[in-house]
């Protein structure tokens, strides 16, 4: 028996600090809204605030590689390796700027009341998302994922009285109560099957011993269903377009972004560390012959990238194109894993970063003009070209980085993802995502004939943005112009991150 | 006869199927969520059987606890959702509850 020692707790606790950091700005947040009753405009801000302390105890350890709280030698249930510190950085990164579209947002400030539950709730989230991408056990991904699905369900519902916001919070706690539960019964047959829940242990229990057969597939299978709906991959994909659409825009933003972010990691983490028996000096990895993870993984991902891009033709609403347009980035996102290699991991990173600018971006303009016009329908976006050229040209730039065309970075992210696919030899999957591709410059092209080339009769008064808001639309265009021609510091970043423990 | 793993295995799989039938056929949110509390305790059924008859240890244990504990917290919020759905559209019948649709 161990005794556990004060050493040994100091030592764990000292590589969880960006957890703790955010556990103590969710207690900071809940208090002051208690105090200061009457005045709730700085909650905003120590939320910044502490996500900005958080930020700096991740890149502090940034290459650090080790398990908090080993039980065992080499064995532990939360790993803080570049892999997951990278992708904290990318959900600390746009918890804040989700924050600061929640301060211009009209729908976060008609609930000034909650105002208080609204930041705990995401801090909720931030940290259930944190957990995911770090964890090395069943235990822990299952609760990690019921933490931050449990804060999202109510956040999808924050206007109360709105009809579509009650709905879309319905839909998706239903949806995301059967496939978490769908993957916790995964969980107990993997247990019953290797007498573990870590991966690790799983993984070497599996290599040594050979447990092969249709259990073991189906377990994996079934827990394929809780992240394929996090991520929002095809057969679990049907809630995505309702939630979405339902949302307040700021966490339409904050789900297409954070929480496939968080499930992407969680995804690869499991593939890898659970299924993997050599990594050859080329960066390929060799999978156990249990699942065949790379078919599956690739009819998933062209199911996804198809059904969203020939979905996203037919929408009205610009909230639910972009719904459908995060599905297709998915399909996109899933081949770089498909690819399994490190060089896909390094592509799944680098299009990460660019699509959090380009489609935060996005949401952002379409939030300003909601806040302004009060609809989303693309209809009443005519004539837009003239009365708000600033938000027009820049909604124009962020939806031709989502299409993927140079000089935005969206071209980037694309191009290190078909290099990846054409060096593992994966031609026809190439064509048939450039294909798609194709697809989908006929919708973001057709909200922009809307905005730039159709007139509306009455209505076209000039809108006044506010220079607050220009300057935040700057900050986002900034990065998605200069990563589409500067891009080695973005490429060399996604690629010192792509060590996970271990391997 | 004596009473083993396979028994217990034989239940939770039914509790499954039927939570699974349950989501699929009922109408009512809260017959739905009944659907879904099913399919949590099924797996729980099985964390313990296979910790009882496997001697894996205790992880399988406190994952049943740790599933009881979340089981509430779903109950619990997915409640309060269903409540404001009551308030906002005077319904519970999941099918009448479609504004949002292509």
């Amino acid at each position: 028996m161990n005794t556990i020692s004060l050493q040994y707790l100091v030592d764990g606790l000292k590589l969880i600090k960006p957890e703790i950091a955010v556990t103590i700005t969710l207690v900071l947040i809940v208090i002051v809204d208690l105090i200061m009753n009457k005045n709730k405009r700085y909650l905003p801000y120590i939320f910044i605030g502490g996500l900005v302390v958080t930020l700096y105890f991740i890149v502090v350890q940034f290459s650090t590689s080790s398990f908090a709280f080993e039980f065992s030698k080499n064995l532990g249930m939360v790993i803080v390796d570049p892999f997951g510190n990278f992708f904290k950085i990318l959900i600390a990164g746009s918890s804040i700027i989700v924050i600061l579209f929640s301060v211009i947002s009209n729908e976060i400030k008609e609930g000034v009341d909650r105002q208080g539950e609204y930041y705990v709730l995401m801090a909720g989230m931030i940290l259930g998302m944190f957990f995911m991408v770090s964890s090395a056990d069943l235990i822990l991904i299952y609760v990690s994922i019921e933490l931050l699905s449990l804060s999202s369900y109510v956040l999808a519902g924050f206007s109360k009285h709105a009809l579509r916001n009650s709905e879309a919070s319905l839909k998706y706690v239903i949806y995301g109560g059967i496939s978490s539960g769908i993957m916790l019964f995964g969980i107990s047959i993997l247990y019953g099957l290797t007498g573990s829940t870590n991966l690790y242990e799983i993984n070497s229990l599996v290599q040594a011993s050979q447990v092969h057969g249709f259990t073991f597939v189906l377990s994996g299978l079934l827990i394929f269903v809780a992240i394929g709906f996090k991520i929002s991959a095809a057969p679990f994909h049907f809630w995505t377009p309702d939630v979405y659409e339902g949302a307040p825009i700021p966490i339409t933003a904050y789900l297409s972004i954070a929480s496939k972010a968080a499930g992407f990691a969680l995804l690869i983490r499991f593939v890898k560390i659970t299924f993997i028996q050599s990594v050859d000096p080329n960066g390929f990895w060799h999978l156990l012959n249990i699942i065949d993870w790379k078919t599956f993984i690739i009819i998933i991902s062209i199911l996804t990238m198809t059904l969203g891009n020939f979905a996203a033709i037919w929408q009205n609403n610009m909230k639910r194109l972009l719904a459908y347009s995060s599905i297709a980035h998915a399909g996109y996102l899933l081949l770089g894993l498909a690819v399994l290699s490190n060089e896909g991991i390094a592509a799944i990173l680098i299009y990460f970063v660019v699509y959090g600018f380009m489609n935060l971006g996005a949401f952002l303009v379409v939030m300003i003009i909601s806040n302004k016009l009060g609809t989303e329908e693309i209809d009443d976006y005519d004539g837009l070209g003239s009365r708000a050229p600033f938000l027009s040209v820049a909604l124009a730039i962020f939806l031709v980085s989502l299409t993927g065309l140079p000089p935005t970075a969206g071209f980037i992210g694309k191009l290190y993802l078909f290099l990846a696919l054409v060096d593992a030899k994966m031609i026809a999957v190439a064509v048939i995502a450039l294909l798609n591709t194709v697809v989908s410059l006929y919708y973001y092209v057709r909200v922009l004939k809307h905005i730039f080339l159709n007139e509306k009769a009455e209505g076209t008064a000039e809108f006044a943005t506010s220079v607050s808001s220009v300057v935040f639309i700057a900050l986002m265009l900034t990065p998605v112009l200069i990563f589409g021609i500067y891009f080695t510091p973005l490429v060399d970043f996604a690629k010192s991150s792509i060590a996970l423990m271990g391997f | 006869m004596q009473v083993g793993l396979n028994h217990f295995l034989v239940i939770s799989t039914a509790l499954f199927s039927l939570g699974i039938f349950g989501i699929v056929t009922r109408r009512n949110a809260v017959m739905v969520l009944m659907g879904i509390e099913l399919i949590l305790n099924s797996a729980n059924i099985n964390f313990i059987a296979f910790a009882r008859f496997g001697n894996f240890g205790l992880q399988g244990q406190v994952m049943a606890l740790f599933v009881i504990i979340l089981a509430a917290a779903e109950a619990a919020i997915a409640l309060a959702i269903v409540l404001n759905i009551y308030k906002t559209f005077s319904t519970v019948n999941v099918d009448e509850i479609d504004t949002l649709k292509d």
